[in-house]
């Protein structure tokens, strides 16, 4: 393997506490030397100067499409568009075709992501066929490297399935990540129901949804004592029960999605597709209060639900459309702009929800920027001033609504597994 | 005669009260041509009108028809059930070719709110919307509000409800819209299952007891209720439905003055309204499908004739 030098970054690790500029020479995948006015001669090396580094990024909640729907995305596809957003690492939930219900796909997935920058780990389902109905072979799937279980896509909504998964998932240490949404409240529905839905009359889908089920599932949670993870938090009163829940020392966790932080459903006035997800955009008060959680830590992570779907897909009756964005390229982005440049969060606080917070969760190894620690970096230019462009995405899918935008803040690449990917 | 400042009629929402009046005062002149022995003229002869319905509505589909045959145009029937779209097309291609066959206007019915939206910014023929989904249906509502000037003579400050199933009616947000910008005082009554969320926020009242809501009205449009929707998830049954909102003439007297019927129709008789009231002397509910004609005729020809 190649050597690296990193000359002159600002290297921030919220783990143990650094910020400065450092020179940073990678040997062999491993942290060899930092410090300060480093020199070595025989590595490749680059000016960092401006340029920052950062514990590489974990996606707990992204949608890779395969097996099933490879002309979305695949692993490869995914795995690459993770790279130029500065992820070194994803979590792949389990609504593919087939699911990832038994060892068999976990394994197919982890194979298909054998050696690449982007380390990719399956989340298994909860249940059979992701049905609801009876719990998936939780253990097996454990064992097959599943670091959590989700129906996402679809919630648990059985109360007898979801007070055995969250036994299960305990006695496993992993966390059931639900997507909480109440199918008979949110059957017919497109976007949130709010002024702008009974103005454009497009069919509503009640915050009610939302938090109902998040406070029916803390009280099941602590009653049996599991992990619970909120995914794609984005109602103020889902933030309320999470914030509450907290504090009673239950352990809930929850993320939250770049467009949730950023985008109100007043841009559905447009009746663009590509604002249509699920759970929906919701109002200039959910949004402030999704900024809140993060910034008092209500919210854990920052997630994208990267849901990539195929143009002629998207490009149909609002109403028909197919739910999801891709979010993999703007999270950082979106983040720096939406999150950093307005103050509510610092750098590392960023970095947190970004690289360190979402591991934990998932239980994996912590990154830490050390000599004689594997190279796990995103690398990241905070000032870059970028206009996004669909087309220059590596994912196979275009379904941002994003295009156009200024962002500040832009991933350059990443480095692991002894590769470095740089983006252009 | 001026011209209109929209180039499609999508809805009512944010057209402007200009717009509308030229619309309404067009009407008049159109209607006269519908009582004339030879009931057509030149106007849009040349032009080509595609009828693009995706859900049945005969009514609609029949006025529009009458309309652009009367303005001498050439018409094109285009049902989703004899379509490509039962075979997997999506309405983008089905639009596209048809306007490769080079239409002028597409008049289309659609179940999903913002159809006409989002056509109109991918094709390049002038589109008509004759209701999509439970958003909009602009041409009801101003035969409506034609209707209700043709016998009070003006909309200013006259006071009108809307009385129905609010939120699955693609009328109501119409009648609000336009009703509101000639300005007329607008409420709206039934359950409040059926009266969609912050919907006060337009500046409309809101009753959930109808004999209130009559005291409030001096015109009152009176949705039908969907016969297949009994005892489903908004309302328990049609007898109490009737019970509690169905227009009635014992009603109509209690509320002491004259008070003008209009309903977009199909009429549920002895549902949402009984036949005294709909045959009786305050409605115009016949009327107001003549003059359906005589306004779809007025959009054609302003939309129609508009230059780019
Ligand atoms: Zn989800």
């Amino acid at each position: 393997m190649a050597s690296y030098f990193f000359k002159n970054a600002r290297v921030v690790d919220p783990v143990t506490g650094l910020d400065g500029d450092r020179d940073v020479l990678v040997v062999n995948g491993i942290i060899d030397r930092i410090g300060e006015n480093l020199s070595a001669s025989d590595a490749q090396t680059l000016d960092f100067t401006g340029k920052t580094i950062a514990p590489g990024f974990c996606d707990m909640h992204v949608h890779f499409r395969e097996p099933g729907q490879e002309y979305k995305e695949d692993i490869l596809s995914g795995a690459a568009s993770a790279a130029a957003g500065g992820f070194t690492a994803v979590a792949c939930m389990p609504n593919t075709d087939p699911p990832i219900d038994n060892a068999a796909v976990a394994t197919l997935i982890l194979k298909r992501a054998e050696g690449l920058a982007v380390d990719v780990y399956p989340i298994g389902a909860v249940t059979k066929g992701r049905k609801g109905e009876s719990i998936a072979p939780m253990i097996e799937l454990r064992e097959s490297g599943c670091v959590a279980f989700s129906d996402d896509g679809s919630p648990v909504y059985n109360t007898k399935v979801l007070r055995t998964a969250l036994e299960y998932a305990s006695m496993l240490d992993v966390p059931v990540i639900q997507h909480a949404e109440d199918p008979h409240l949110f059957k017919g529905g497109a976007m949130n129901e709010s002024l702008v839905s009974t103005q454009i009359g497009l069919p509503p889908i009640s915050r009610l949804s939302e938090d109902t089920v998040v406070v029916r599932d803390i009280a099941f949670t602590a009653y049996v004592d599991g992990r619970y993870h909120l995914a794609h938090m984005s109602t103020a009163g889902a933030a309320e029960a999470v914030r509450d829940a907290k504090q009673r020392g239950l352990k809930v966790t929850s993320e939250v999605a770049p467009h949730h932080f950023s985008l109100t459903d007043e841009a559905l006035r447009s009746y663009d597709s590509n604002y249509k997800m699920n759970p929906p955009l919701r109002t200039a008060e959910d949004v402030l209060a999704m900024k809140e959680a993060l910034r008092d830590g209500t919210a854990d992570a920052i997630a994208t639900d990267h849901a990539p779907h195929a143009i002629h897909e998207k490009e149909v009756e609002f109403v028909y459309a197919p739910f999801g964005i891709i979010g993999l390229e703007t999270a950082f982005g979106l983040s720096v702009t939406e999150l950093l440049l307005d103050g509510w969060l610092t750098l590392p606080q960023l970095i947190e929800k970004l690289s360190t917070n979402p591991r934990r969760i998932l239980g994996l190894p912590v990154i830490r920027i050390e000599e004689g620690q594997p190279a796990n970096f995103s690398l990241l230019d905070l000032a870059a001033q970028w206009t996004v462009d669909v087309n220059d995405f590596r994912s196979k899918s275009r379904n941002s609504p994003f295009h156009g935008r200024v962002l500040t803040g832009k991933p350059l690449g990443i480095f692991n597994n002894g590769q470095l990917i740089l983006n252009n | 005669m001026s011209s209109l400042s929209i180039q499609h009629l999508l809805g009512l929402d944010g057209v402007p009260r200009e717009d509308i009046q030229l619309l309404l005062d067009s009407a008049d002149t159109f209607l006269e041509v519908l009582d004339r022995p030879i009931k057509k003229v030149p106007t849009l002869q040349g032009k080509t009108v595609v009828n693009l319905f995706f859900e049945n509505s005969t009514r609609t589909r029949i006025s529009f028809e009458l309309a652009e045959r009367r303005l001498s145009a050439d018409v094109v029937n285009f049902s989703a059930s004899t379509s490509s779209v039962s075979k997997g097309e999506t309405l983008l291609d089905t639009a596209r070719n048809i306007e490769a066959m080079k239409v002028d206007i597409v008049v289309m019915r659609h179940a999903a709110a913002g159809a006409g939206h989002f056509l109109s910014t991918r094709c390049t023929s002038k589109f008509i919307n004759a209701g999509d989904g439970t958003h909009e249906h602009p041409t009801q509502a101003l035969l409506d509000m034609y209707s209700i000037r043709q016998k009070h003579g003006s909309l200013e400050g006259l006071r009108v409800c809307i009385i129905g199933d609010i939120a699955h009616s693609r009328v109501s947000l119409s009648n609000i819209y336009g009703l509101k910008t000639m300005g007329a005082e607008v409420a709206v009554c039934g359950p409040a299952s059926m009266i969609p969320w912050q919907l006060e926020k337009l500046g409309v009242r809101v009753f959930t007891n109808v004999d209130e809501a009559l005291r409030f009205s001096d015109v009152i449009n009176v949705l039908r209720i969907q016969l297949e929707r009994d005892a489903g998830a908004d309302f328990p049954s049609l007898r109490e439905y009737h019970n509690s909102f169905g227009i009635t003439r014992k009603r109509l007297e209690a509320a002491g003055k004259d008070i003008t019927v209009l309903h977009p129709g199909p009429i549920n008789r002895g549902v949402e309204i009984e036949s005294e009231v709909a045959d009786g002397p305050y409605s115009v509910i016949l009327p107001e499908v003549t003059n359906g004609v005589a306004i779809r005729m007025a959009v054609l020809y302003h939309i129609g004739t508009k230059a780019e």
